[in-house]
């Protein structure tokens, strides 16, 4: 048993993303008119020892992309915690 | 004058500065591995280009927590002179010494080629030896050069005139096709509030001599020395 952290990291709407309109970009053009906005961001998966809290893995989660993982002048980030 | 370049695993410009240093410019320069956390008591620290860490997970974003960058910080904050050069300029905004970030290029791609970049603020130690509205030709080479800033920040910069040199074309004019990544106001380059942290996307590394195309990256260098000329 261990804690699984998965960590969604997106650019803040108001940052252009000029990789997400080429994909929407070529998206559209194979068809998928229908999509209207891509958004490109960062999935990264965390695991931590099965002994601590819940509350301390969101604790030392939110730390890790405040310091590491996400940059808060361009992006925001949210995770969700298992345990399995 | 007292040079120390900083040396991460990655960096790539490291030896460019050192040879301009010494070579152009006539000055002592040490290389400063990034465990290292003595600077050697520079007068300046160089964060060269490169690409620290593979650019993993985003381009300075680990660099910054390298030993080094601890002395770096507490080298600034006394008012030490920090020029940070592409990766280096990277490395100082993840590291909360510059404001702001740089995002990848509007266009996707690596771009390595010349540009036009205007000397905004001349009362700087990195640009004193410019005229007002100088324009330098220097070389850029990156894929992650779009300057970003929120518009509460643009304002800081503007208010403070932080922003220190815009892409522009030959004649200086600052136009969208002159600004080469996308970058927010056409900023190549700005510094702190204290004036003494500078950061820019071009390479006065890569432009000191006329056999590279373009001496104009001197203009930089010679700003340096006749600050420290100026302190003391």
């Amino acid at each position: 048993m261990s804690w699984h952290v998965s960590v969604y990291v997106t650019l803040k709407p108001s940052v252009m993303d000029p990789q997400g309109a080429t994909v929407q970009r070529a998206l559209n053009q194979m068809g998928y008119k229908a999509v209207t906005g891509v958004r490109m961001g960062k999935f990264t998966e965390l695991e931590f020892e099965a002994g601590l809290s819940e509350e301390d893995v969101k604790k030392q989660g939110d730390e890790i992309c405040d310091k590491l993982l996400a940059n808060p002048n361009i992006e925001s980030y949210r995770f969700t915690v298992e345990k399995k | 004058m007292k040079f120390s370049v900083t040396v991460f695993p990655g960096s790539n410009c490291d030896h460019d500065c050192e040879y301009v240093v010494r070579n152009v410019m006539g000055q002592p320069v040490e290389m400063v591995w990034h465990k290292e956390t003595d600077l050697r008591n520079p007068d300046c620290v160089v964060v060269p280009g490169g690409f620290s860490y593979g650019d993993y997970l985003r381009t300075g974003a680990i660099a910054r927590f390298s030993p080094v960058m601890k002395s770096v910080a507490d080298f600034a904050a006394k008012g030490g002179l920090v020029i940070g050069i592409c990766n280096g300029f990277q490395i100082l905004c993840e590291a909360g010494l510059l404001p702001g970030a740089l995002l990848r290029n509007k266009g996707l791609q690596f771009i390595c080629q010349n540009v036009y970049i205007k000397v905004e603020q001349t009362d700087t130690p990195y640009t004193n030896a410019c005229k007002p509205g100088q324009v330098l030709k220097i070389p850029i080479a990156h894929g992650e050069g779009n300057y970003f800033i929120d518009p509460e920040g643009l304002k800081k910069l503007k208010d403070n005139r932080q922003i220190v040199v815009r892409y522009c074309d030959i004649k200086g004019n600052l136009t969208p096709e002159s600004n080469p990544n996308g970058s927010l106001d056409n900023i190549a380059g700005i510094c702190n509030e204290k004036r003494n942290v500078f950061g820019l996307m071009p390479h006065p590394d890569r432009s000191a001599e006329d056999i590279l195309g373009s001496h104009d990256g001197q203009f930089i260098w010679n700003s340096i020395l006749a600050a420290k000329v100026g302190v003391s």
